[in-house]
């Protein structure tokens, strides 16, 4: 869908919902939680990431749900390589512009994007494609690269992770929206949406020397969860992640999976890759510190095939 | 002949010049593209002729252009293109802003010939020997970029860090703070003394440092003899009143025998826009061999003492100053503490070669080729390019080396190869500088998280571009790195990223002459979502 389309579309909605309203009672046609419940995770395959991102957020109650008029909003891609798109080491950046036209769509007063880069940050914000994308939406990209942006806070629940240093962004978000790319990962297996957390926080070497899966699921635990947790599975690495090699490895999965729950989120995503979520010790951790849950047949997921 | 303009010209030429090079070193964004390094820098005499003799192409004349152009001109290469003798002319003339025009003047001075055609010659015949040594330590231009890295960027950078902050609280995020390395102090000892006499020297001496310490200065002054335009005494229309003498930055001007010493001379054309008479010409035409009409009046020798060194207060001042910004420099960059871990790691790491860049062939070449003008350490978008202390030995001290504590070398980087000025780094395409073997990665399993703590880590192989770094089973859920020598190209991104301390548990050891690494294997993989069309869930 061209955004063109996407704006006609939604104005023609718009105007039928209008129309309908004249004619009857305004609570009986809009979606709202008590007409019927609305779904805890969209999985959506078989389109383009926008597309997809589209029908999976108009599944969950529409942006609107989750960013009010005038929200500071914080997106969260993962932007830790400098290498081009079609290697998926990075989310892709079309889906990252979809959602920050929903946010301001959705009145967003304005859309802020960062990580806390491995490779040198100037030229992975512009390689990824991410930069370029996001401002071409309207939003800012911020920087993450000193730790004068960093604030300490504790973690109650932490095991291993007591105290870490997050980027203030994170703290002062009304909306933080966390949109980790699936990949395969070295040491943690598979890197989605709480591995990508690490690019919130100032030191990954202390979470590397201190039992790297248990720090990924303390902080999963801290009480500034994301807002909304969006998995790009469109271009997925399935080996030699976290940065990969070659173009040689990554599949188009042109899958994504949409819900609030980190560990549901990773769950999810990791039975797509065709890992048991069990095996990857940090979900495992994570659902056990109750910090979400990795049982996905408790949740009531809207799947959709496009 | 009196042509005003020239000296206009000449300012101009030269601030554009000084003005474009200093850009070059003061980039700290990386926002000049790499194709204008080698334009700007085409005319540098040092870099062009150490270029050429190493890649012998035709494609490398700008040295020949300089003789060329001092051939017919003069030393003009001194007063417009050399990025130090700009830099000496702009701090006396805002020195000369004040003082009185009277404490201002220059007199004529006997050349210094033992002094600089010595250091002449004892550059050349090291070059002739195969030593850059001496070139290292005097090429102006190296200088020049050398003052710019150490001690201005430094301070750019803090500007722009104090304001960043203040312009991110309303969300403007177009400055953004930049982590500074620090250069280790020890290193600061020639930039310091280079600054500081380059400094002392332009303000009470004019072109001192020119026609003594530098040895382009010398070799172009020789060539001089020979050049076709030269600045010449019209001695029917002088009246001998010394204002051309006083101009003199070079202190090459006899009015008393009416001769001017081209050796010395830079071409500046001052003495030109001084003289009210038209005495004085710059022309190819030989001087008339008649006798002066007037004889010039004879300068008292207490006015020549304008400056006298020994109890200058502004020498102790100079000196405090100096101390006072070494000390802020320090401070700007203070060491970094990281968290200790658990366990302390035990073993040291063996490295026995220094790493040199890509591009460079082998430490011989790097360091026979290197003037250690800094520009790529200020290139490099990761900071691993860093000046040596000792790795090189003492002969190497400022000459770049990567340091993997700093950063490490982007995969697809390949911007110091292509802004080096002077072959030390030799240029390369993206693909070749993938295969280039600059060291080797050793891991030391003794020091590994996952050998001392039993938790997994794996951030060597993360950071790894070509997994010669890879992660293989050891006890239970755990992964331990293993390494393939044959696709390591020594990037560095290991070492960088693993957290122990004191000592790594990988690091990379130099390769002494640079080797051909074999491109990593790829393999069609499967999507494990191919077969069905619902979902695993």
């Amino acid at each position: 869908m061209k955004r063109r389309d996407f704006f006609l579309k939604s104005a023609g909605v718009g105007l039928g919902l209008g129309a309908a309203m004249s004619l009857g009672s305004f609570k009986t046609l809009t979606a709202g939680p008590s007409a019927f419940a609305l779904p805890d995770m969209a999985a959506v395959r078989g389109g383009e990431p926008d597309v997809m991102f589209d029908r999976a957020i108009a599944a969950m109650g529409g942006m609107g749900h989750f960013v009010k008029k005038g929200q500071k909003v914080v997106v969260k891609p993962n932007i830790g390589w400098d290498v081009p798109p079609e290697r998926a080491a990075n989310t892709n950046p079309l889906l990252i512009k979809r959602i920050v036209q929903h946010c301001y769509q959705a009145g967003a007063k304005e859309v802020l994007a960062f990580d806390n880069t491995c490779d040198a940050w100037t030229k992975c914000y512009k390689d990824s494609g991410i930069e370029k994308y996001v401002k071409s939406a309207g939003g800012k990209m911020v920087p993450g690269n000193t730790e004068g942006f960093y604030q300490e806070i504790e973690l109650t629940q932490g095991k291993r992770l007591k105290k870490v240093k997050v980027h203030e962004l994170v703290l002062d978000a009304d909306v933080f929206i966390d949109v980790p790319v699936l990949k395969s990962h070295d040491a943690a297996k598979l890197t989605i949406s709480m591995k990508n957390l690490m690019g919130v926080i100032w030191d990954r070497r202390y979470w590397h020397r201190n039992d790297l899966n248990q720090c990924i699921a303390d902080y999963a635990t801290y009480s500034r969860k994301p807002d909304l947790v969006v998995v790009d599975a469109y271009n997925v690495m399935m080996k030699n992640g976290p940065r990969g090699v070659s173009k040689s490895d990554v599949v188009k999965m042109k899958a994504q999976i949409v819900t609030t729950d980190m560990v549901a989120a990773d769950a999810a995503a990791a039975k797509m890759f065709g890992v048991d979520p069990a095996s990857v010790r940090y979900i495992r951790l994570a659902h056990e510190m109750h910090a979400g849950n990795m049982d996905l047949s408790k949740l009531n997921i809207s799947r959709i095939k496009i | 002949m009196n042509v005003h303009w020239l000296k206009k010209l000449r300012v101009a030429v030269s601030l554009l010049f000084l003005i474009l090079t200093s850009l070059l070193f003061l980039d700290y964004r990386k926002m000049i593209p790499e194709s204008w390094f080698s334009t700007v820098l085409s005319l540098q005499f040092v870099p062009s002729f150490l270029k050429f003799f190493t890649v012998l192409k035709i494609s490398v004349f700008g040295f020949i252009v300089v003789i060329v152009m001092t051939l017919l001109f003069g030393r003009i290469y001194c007063s417009t293109i050399c990025p130090l003798g700009i830099l000496q002319d702009v701090t006396a003339y805002i020195s000369r802003k004040f003082r009185s025009k009277r404490k201002g003047r220059y007199y004529y001075r006997k050349a210094k010939n033992i002094l600089r055609y010595t250091i002449l010659g004892i550059t050349a015949v090291a070059l002739v020997f195969g030593s850059t040594y001496l070139l290292l330590l005097l090429d102006p231009y190296s200088n020049f970029g050398r003052i710019m890295t150490y001690f201005v960027k430094p301070l750019l950078v803090w500007v722009n860090n104090l304001l960043s902050p203040l312009l991110a609280r309303i969300n403007v995020y177009y400055l953004y703070p930049v982590d500074l390395k620090p250069i280790k102090a020890a290193v600061y000892i020639v930039p310091v003394i280079i600054l500081g006499l380059v400094l002392w020297l332009s303000v009470t001496r004019g072109r001192l440092y020119c026609n003594t310490v530098c040895p382009v200065g010398a070799f172009l002054g020789l060539l001089s003899k020979f050049s076709l335009f030269k600045f010449r005494f019209n001695t029917q229309a002088c009246t001998g009143c010394h204002l051309c003498e006083f101009s003199c930055k070079s202190s090459c001007i006899d009015v008393v025998n009416r001769t001017v010493d081209e050796t010395r001379c830079v071409t500046c054309f001052d003495c030109l826009t001084s003289c009210k008479l038209g005495a004085m010409n710059y022309t190819t035409r030989k001087a008339l061999k008649t006798d002066p009409v007037i004889q010039p009046v004879q300068i008292r020798k207490s006015n020549r003492k304008t400056f006298n060194g020994d109890h200058d207060p502004g020498k102790r001042v100079f000196i405090l100053g100096s101390l006072a910004f070494l000390a802020g420099i320090a401070g700007i960059s203070k060491a970094k503490e990281y968290p200790k871990n658990a366990k302390p790691t035990t073993i040291p790491e063996k490295k026995n070669f220094p790493v040199t860049p890509p591009g460079s062939l082998s430490i011989r070449h790097f360091t026979d080729q290197c003037t250690a003008c800094s520009l790529c350490i200020d290139a490099c978008p990761t900071d691993v390019l860093q000046p040596a202390f000792l790795q090189y030995g003492l002969a190497g001290i400022m000459q770049p080396t990567m340091d993997y504590h700093s950063g490490y070398c982007n995969y697809d980087c390949v911007r110091c190869t292509e802004v080096c000025p002077t072959g030390a780094i030799l240029p390369l395409k993206k693909e070749a500088k993938q295969t280039v073997q600059m060291g080797l990665a050793h891991f030391v399993k003794e020091n590994c998280v996952v050998y001392t703590d039993e938790t997994n880590c794996g951030a060597c192989a993360e950071h790894c571009p070509t997994k010669a770094v890879h992660m293989i089973p050891y006890k239970e859920d755990l992964v331990i790195p293993e390494t393939t020598d044959d696709i390591c190209i020594g990037c560095g991104a290991c070492e960088h990223a693993c957290p122990t301390t004191p000592f790594k548990a990988i690091y990379v050891d130099g390769n002494e002459i640079h080797k051909l690494a074999k491109k990593p294997k790829e393999e069609k993989l499967e999507n494990p979502l191919e077969k069905t069309e619902d979902f695993p869930f």
